[in-house]
């Protein structure tokens, strides 16, 4: 617990509470970990019909000026410009290491002015590297965190139950795409986008508005789930999370995001990712299901291959979609799946497991109309 | 008679019998449990010792076996259904019975007002 510093609430703060929500501290931020029904009832809720998750917490930042596309093409390794206005791409700031300073959704919203959306646990670090970036370029960047709040419905009835109530017609936002609109008269960004692995919605409003969306969506069906099930979620899915999955440390290659590196282009820390590549550092992030009893793999705990220490967990849990205990941890690069590891689930005490493909879970999520 | 441990297991004593488990508030703690690691029947152990871990979407918590004895019977239903322990903490999510040696060691424990205190004292 961060007691020096205040803690931060969203605008839904008062009506996770009124609901019954084990509040913890998340990155400095009042959050629910679970309401009363508990993270399995809630994951199922996501997976079967529909969840509304509270992630205000979220960083954004505005990026806007002459030159605000340019400098987009330098700051991220992905490729702004081929990118349609209205589109989103997931992608990452690289550091000079070869690392991640942290991943990020992009909004490609005009030719002058795009929104970036970053983690809550990093928004000061990220506001300093995108400014400290920008020198040079004819851009402004602004921390836009306190402009929005954001409500993210998920699962496979998520369309549907907005539907009636959004002023634009859902089923032609594609996935990764994003509009300008209303639901139940409240404006804001709408985008197909997500951390569950199901299709469904991020609403981006003002915060003053928050209030009334949540309750009109749980109004509509929408159950409310809270940060466990959406670790447990992303997890099942395979999508990273910061300080789990990638780090300073970890370059996009190892973790399986080289679909988001257009080598191509110019871009900060694209020597440093080529050097890493090169060198090799022999790890990738693989996926393993546990084969055999005795407890649950956690993040930090070390992959055995033989008598040789190998590697180390980045998240495990056991999967309530596929009914598995698996998780996701870097071993060397030679590893295959159907190869079989040692793990460990406490000091002195392993168990094996085999390495699998990964997603560990494909939900209703839509998947990239290509261009 | 049924008492509790500061570490948050229900001990209920008939005869030299002891039905192990942990409290209703330890598993609202935890949170939903998906894997119960079981020790083996015949198994010794000490009071203070680690009788068991179980693991929660969250994280995994070490259950402390409150009186010294050997494993008799395993709720061998926790195998398959370790939400059981959610359900009925204290009822059909016993964890192990065993049988005791030394039951002077059961006066110790706090019955179930002293449980309820001490519970609300270290909230």
């Amino acid at each position: 617990m961060s007691d020096s510093k205040e803690l931060k609430k969203t605008p839904l703060y008062e009506e996770h509470v009124r609901l019954g929500g084990k509040i913890v501290d998340f990155a400095g931020w009042l959050m629910p970990i679970q309401y009363p029904d508990g993270i399995l009832k809630e994951h199922e809720h996501v997976r079967k019909t529909c969840g509304l998750f509270d992630v205000s917490h979220m960083g954004e930042i505005w990026i806007s000026g002459p030159q605000t596309l340019e400098f987009c093409e330098y700051l991220i390794p992905t490729n702004v410009t081929k990118m349609k206005f209205g589109e989103v791409c997931y992608s990452c700031f690289c550091n000079n290491e070869g690392g991640i300073v942290d991943d990020l959704l992009l909004y490609k919203k005009e030719e002058k002015r795009v929104l970036l959306v970053i983690n809550a646990s990093n928004i000061d670090k990220d506001v300093a590297w995108v400014k400290a970036r920008a020198e040079g370029f004819d851009v402004a960047v602004e921390n836009a965190s306190a402009e929005f709040a954001q409500i993210a419905i998920q699962g496979p009835d998520a369309e549907k139950l907005v539907q009636p109530y959004a002023s634009v017609v859902l089923c032609e936002i594609d996935f990764y795409h994003f509009v300008v609109g209303r639901v139940n008269g409240i404006e804001g960004i709408i985008s197909r986008t997500g951390y569950t692995g199901e299709d469904g919605f991020e609403f981006y409003v003002n915060p003053d508005a928050a209030l009334p969306l949540w309750r009109k969506l749980i109004e509509l069906g929408a159950k409310p789930a809270a940060l466990g099930a959406r670790d447990l979620l992303r997890f099942e899915a395979c999508y990273m999370l910061y300080g789990n999955e990638i780090d300073a440390t970890t370059s996009p290659v190892e973790a399986g995001l080289k679909w988001i590196i257009d080598f191509d282009k110019n871009f900060f820390g694209k020597e440093a990712v080529l050097r890493k590549m090169e060198q090799s550092s022999g790890r990738k992030l693989k996926g393993f299901e546990a084969v055999e009893k005795g407890g649950i793999p956690r993040h930090g705990s070390k992959i055995w291959i033989g008598d040789k220490e190998a590697g180390v967990v980045t998240t495990g849990n056991k999967s309530p979609s596929i009914d598995k205990i698996v998780f996701l941890g870097y071993v060397p690069s030679t590893v295959k799946n159907g190869d079989i590891v040692d793990v460990e689930i406490r000091p002195g005490k392993t168990i094996k497991a085999k390495a699998i493909k990964t997603p560990f879970y494909r939900g209703s999520v839509k998947t990239k109309k290509k261009s | 008679m049924k008492k509790y441990t500061k570490t948050h297991e229900w001990v209920l004593l008939q005869g030299m019998e002891a039905t192990i488990g942990i409290s209703q508030h330890a598993q609202e703690l935890l949170g939903d449990v998906v894997y119960a690691d079981l020790p083996s029947v015949g198994k010794s152990l000490k009071k203070g010792e680690i009788l068991c871990s179980l693991e929660s979407v969250k994280a995994a918590a070490e259950v402390f076996c409150p009186l010294t004895g050997t494993v008799k019977e395993i709720n061998e239903t926790l195998n398959d259904n370790p939400e059981i322990i959610n359900q009925s903490a204290e009822a059909d999510g016993w964890i192990v019975r065993l049988t005791i040696t030394d039951a002077s060691e059961f006066e110790g424990l706090m019955d179930e007002g002293a449980y309820q205190t001490f519970c609300a004292a270290h909230q």
